[in-house]
Formats: structure tokens, sequence, C-alpha cells
């Protein structure tokens, strides 16, 4: 299998009076795995959904390798797609459900046999053949439907947030396969998610979309530490809205005066977003802050702390350092240096832009 | 506890004395009554039902399905609304109102045949077809209100996972959606066969004797109208109506069975 190189041409989708994509330009390199990110409504399935040719777009175009399959049907399009579940048809074992394409396409039962046996080996399930859907576990069953999805050789696979349904664990190690998978096969891989983790640990380049718009189409460490606009700054990882003054390039945000990242905003008055891991915290009994909330996850631990001002920061500190940092210590707190986003001030800006609703 | 009580009293007892009457002649054992019930004008009757009943069972549950599907698909809510109030009312309207209603309107001079002059084409409604037709009437409507939430369950992730695969529409049906719909079909074409084969009212007031039908058949010898002494050959006729049943349900039951096992 080799990947093909899409691309979405000024792509247009409403429903109604609800505008799903409003002209959204995206283009997917062959061989590559890209993450379209975006909270509910965004459009990332609708133009998932426009590349399989489940949808028709009122405007724009979609080009595989050049050419414009946007009126293709999607029974004729070379795309595999994995769906969020109960996608396996439930007539038919896992050993025909992976063959169902090559049925479709009368390939003879041994050798549809044969290479759907293959599939199964290469998704970790080589002897569920003669298993139902619903003599399966979700995990297994999203496999069967990932090598299903495969057994046609697409050159281009389509995961609609295909593990959305399954339990953590099973999660993590079900996104590592499907990379490795992915890898081997070069097949290129557009994989609509919700999840901020899963995008940034499994995609080449995660594009993030807001109302039917390219927010930002980068790789997931540019996506975090650079983020293009605010709202990818606070879609992508948790991030603090602080007070701050802006001065020329430069902004003056809890007593520290930062260079300012990208364009500032005309009003001398922002909000400093700054991610809790560049927030520095020290116990001192005269630094002004309180560690209100401390919670404990692993390898870190995420406080949450009051300033004098009332201003509430999270920081995010080493795990081994969370009994250091009990609630009602006393803190210091600090930013690195480093160059700060920055946007205009909100009425919310002195809150967290995530809450954090566990507490220890 | 209850519910066996119930079940003896309303189908143990009627069934005991079913048949004792089948297997006694003259106060003694025989099976000359059971003999009897498969001869002549009885079998010829017996025939007449399970031919009626079946065209009935197959074209209410094709027609049935059909618009079934028409009504899961529409994109206007009232109108599958409509459509399932209507078949709701018209699948519980039998008996001697259906035959008059009927007969009111395509009868020898109903509204319809009078109007149309369908008469002097060789219309009848009284005769074979005719009561296929009426019974229809009441089997569609059944067959509406059997498949509609079958239809409903049918994914549309099944749908569009097999056009990923390159299915076409038929071939998604035939290797998808009959096979997953097979137990709501069959449970709706049995129920369409048994209201038909048990259906008696509509008959004796549309056709009488002139269509052959066992349910007819069984009320003339219970009744006595024609011969006298013949109350057990109409429990015979009973019983082989069960038996009948039985047989429909064996094929049933364990296709039923296979294909639920999918849907769980």
């Amino acid at each position: 299998m080799n990947g093909a190189r899409v691309e979405f041409r000024g792509l247009r989708r409403r429903f109604g009076s609800t505008v799903a994509l409003d002209g959204l330009d995206l283009t997917v390199e062959p061989g590559e795995l890209l993450a379209l990110l975006g909270p509910s409504g965004c459009g990332k399935t609708t133009a998932l959904r426009c590349l399989a040719g489940f949808e028709q777009p009122d405007e724009g175009e979609i080009l595989v390798d050049g050419a414009d399959i946007t009126r293709v049907p999607a029974n004729r399009r070379d795309a595999g797609m994995v769906f969020q579940s109960y996608s396996l048809f439930p007539n038919l074992n896992a050993r025909d459900n992976v063959g169902f394409g090559l049925r479709v396409r009368k390939v003879p039962a041994a050798k549809r046999h044969a290479r759907a046996q293959e599939l199964l080996e290469l998704v970790g399930l080589p002897s569920v053949g003669d298993r139902y859907p619903h003599q399966l576990s979700g995990g297994q069953q999203q496999r069967v439907a990932l090598a299903r999805a495969l057994a046609l050789e697409p050159r281009v696979l389509l995961l609609d947030e295909p593990l959305s349904a399954l339990d953590a664990k099973v999660r993590v190690t079900l996104r590592e396969e499907i990379r490795r998978l992915q890898l081997s096969l070069g097949i290129t891989t557009i994989f609509v998610t919700h999840d901020q983790e899963e995008a940034l640990s499994m995609a080449d380049r995660v594009a993030v979309l807001r109302a039917g718009r390219l927010e930002q189409v980068a790789d997931p460490a540019t996506l975090y530490d650079r983020p293009a606009t605010p709202f990818v700054a606070e879609f992508v990882g948790a991030m603090n809205h602080l007070p701050g003054v802006l001065s020329g390039d430069r902004v003056t945000v809890l007593g520290q005066t930062l260079p300012v990242e990208g364009q500032p905003p005309a009003s001398a008055e922002a909000d400093v977003l700054v991610r809790p891991e560049a927030v520095l915290v020290t116990p001192d009994a005269e630094g002004g802050g309180i560690v209100m909330v401390s919670s404990f996850r692993g390898s870190t631990t995420r406080l949450r702390i009051r300033l004098g001002d009332g201003t509430e920061v999270l920081a995010d500190v080493p795990g081994h350092d969370s009994a250091r940092f009990a609630p009602g210590t006393a803190v210091r707190v600090g930013l690195v240096e480093r160059p700060v986003l920055v946007s205009a001030r909100t009425e919310t800006g002195a809150t967290p832009a995530v809450p954090e609703p566990d507490v220890v | 506890m209850p519910l066996l009580a119930f079940v003896v009293i309303v189908f143990g007892v009627p069934m005991l004395v079913l048949l004792g009457g089948t297997f006694t002649k003259e106060g003694t054992f025989s099976t000359a009554n059971l003999t009897e019930s498969l001869q002549g004008a009885y079998l010829t009757a017996l025939i007449g039902s399970v031919k009626i009943s079946a065209l009935v069972a197959v074209l209410g549950g094709v027609l049935g399905t059909i618009l079934a599907q028409a009504v899961v698909t529409s994109r206007f809510r009232a109108l599958r609304e409509a459509v399932l109030t209507a078949s709701g009312v018209l699948a519980n309207f039998g008996g001697v109102p259906l035959a008059f209603a009927w007969i009111a309107t395509l009868g020898n001079s109903g509204v319809v045949t009078t109007t149309l002059g369908l008469g002097e084409h060789g219309w009848s409604l009284y005769n074979f077809w005719g009561l296929t037709l009426v019974y229809l009437y009441f089997s569609i409507p059944l067959q509406v209100l059997t498949v509609v939430p079958a239809l409903d369950g049918l994914r549309p992730q099944w749908r569009e996972a097999a056009q990923n695969n390159g299915a076409s529409t038929w071939q998604f049906w035939r290797y998808v959606g009959v096979p997953v719909l097979t137990p709501a079909l069959l449970g709706g074409v049995v129920l369409l066969f048994g209201g038909a084969f048990a259906a008696y009212a509509t008959a004796q007031a549309m056709v009488g004797s002139t269509v052959p039908l066992v349910t007819l058949k069984i009320a003339d010898a219970l009744s006595g109208n024609v011969l006298i002494g013949h109350e057990n050959v109409a429990l015979a006729l009973s019983l082989d109506m069960i038996v009948i049943a039985g047989l429909v349900m064996a094929v049933y039951l364990p296709l039923q069975r296979r294909s639920a096992r999918w849907l769980r």
C-alpha cells in the first residue's frame, strides 16, 4: 500500500441554518497521519464524511492525488473507513466482515478467507475469525473494523473517533497499534478526534478546526508550544489566563516582563496565556500565594493557587513534590522566561482556562 | 403460578377436550374423525385456507415491508405518525364490519363497483381473490407495525460501512439488511399467516361457502346446518389447524433464534 495526497479546497457544507464547514482548505501529504481536532460541531466529522462520500459539500472540491472525487459515489472511492462504534455487520463473523469488500468484488471464497485471515493477524486477532461481533469486546470489534477498512488496500484510511467508545487502557493500546500499522503500511490517514491527547500522541500533524474553519495545522510540538491563536492555545492543553499589561512587544505579568509571541492586541491591558508547566512554584511563607487544591496525577501534580489579588493560577509540579504543596501551603509563583501568547482581555481573564474539578 | 393456572385453564382444558373429541367416535377410541377431516371437501377447505393464508402472508409481508421502509426513510415526521396510527387502527379492523365495509364499496352493488361499472367487466368481490384483497386490508398494516421497529434498528453505520466497502444498495440489502431483518420479517409473515388462517367472520359474511375455508367448515360441522353428528370432525379439523400452525412455527423459530443472536 502507499498513501495518496488528499486536498480539501474551499469546502462548504451547511445543515439548515448550521454551517458545518465554512471554506475548509487543507492538504494531507502522502503517507501522513493527520488528526482533525476540535470541539463538537466544529466540522471535523463532516469533513471526513465528505471525503468518504457520505456527505456532499455545497461548495468546494476534494482531490485525491489531483483527481477530483467530489461527486464520485461513496462505494467507488478508494478510502477505507473505521466508524465510531457498532459498525460491524452483526450477521457476519469476523472473517466475513473483513472479507466483505472482497465478496462484493466477487473474489473467490478461498482467496477472500485467506486475505481476511492475514488482516486479522495484522491487527493482532488471529483466532477470532469465526466469532460474531456480539462475541467480541469493544476493542476487538474496532480491530476487526480496522482490518475490514484495510482489506481493499485503500490509499486513504479514515478514522472517525474509533477509540471514543473504548475504555482508557484499551484506547491507549489500540492507538499505538493503529500508529504502528499506519507507519508500516504508509497509508495516508485522517483521524477525527476531540481528544487532544490522542491527537498529539498519534499524529504527524494536527489540524485544529473551529466553526468549520481551519484554525491551525502543525506538528504536535509546534501546536502545543506555539499555538497560532488563543483558541488553539486554550483548546490544546490546559492554559492560564493571567492579567498583564502590554508595553510594545513585551508584557508585564505577575511582576515579570516577558517577550510577546506573535501579534499583540491593540489595548494595553491583556490576558497572558501561560501553560501550567511554565509556572514556577516554590514554598515561601511570604510568597503571596496559597495552594487551594492539589491534584496528584502520577508523574505530575496540578496545583490551583490563589494569589493575593484573587487571581487563580494552575501550575504543574513533579509528582514527588505533591507533599510539599499540600492545600494551604504558602507559595511564591513565577513564570518561565520565554515568549508568551497574549490575547485581548476577557471578563473572566483572571481565572484559569481549564477548570479543575478534581480535588485531593 | 397464576400464569401457569391461566394457561392450564385457557389452553390445557380446551386442548384435552379437543383431543378427546377428535379421537372418539360413537363412544370408542377411533381415528375416523381425523381421517374424515383429511378427505374430500374438508381437505379441499384445509388446502384452501393454507393457500389463501400463505398468499396473504407473502403479499402482505412484502407490501407491508415496502410501505414500512418508505415510512422509515421519509423525511416527513407527520407522514410517519399518520401511517403508523392508521396501521394501528386498520390492523384491528376485522370481522363482519370489515366485510360490510368492502361489500358497500366493492360488492356487487357497491359504490365503487356501480360508479365505475366494474360489474360489466366481470368484477366480483365474492371469490378467492376478493377475499385475499380484504384480508390484505388488515394484514399490510399489521406487517407495517411489526417491521417498523426492526427497520428503525438498522444502524446507518452498517449501510455506510457497506458502501465504504464498495457495496451497492442492492448488495447491502442482500448481504446485510435482509439477513438482519429476517426475524422481524419472518415474525410478521407468521403473524399474517395466523391471522388469515384463523379468520372466520369476514369470510362468513362475504363469501359464505363459495370459497372453501376450514374455519367455515368447522362452523358448519358444529352448527349442524348440513349434517348432524359431525361435531367431533370439527374438533379434528381444529387439530389439523393446530398441526399446520405448529409446522409454520417449527420453520420460523430456529431461523428466528439464529438471527436474534446477531442483534444482542
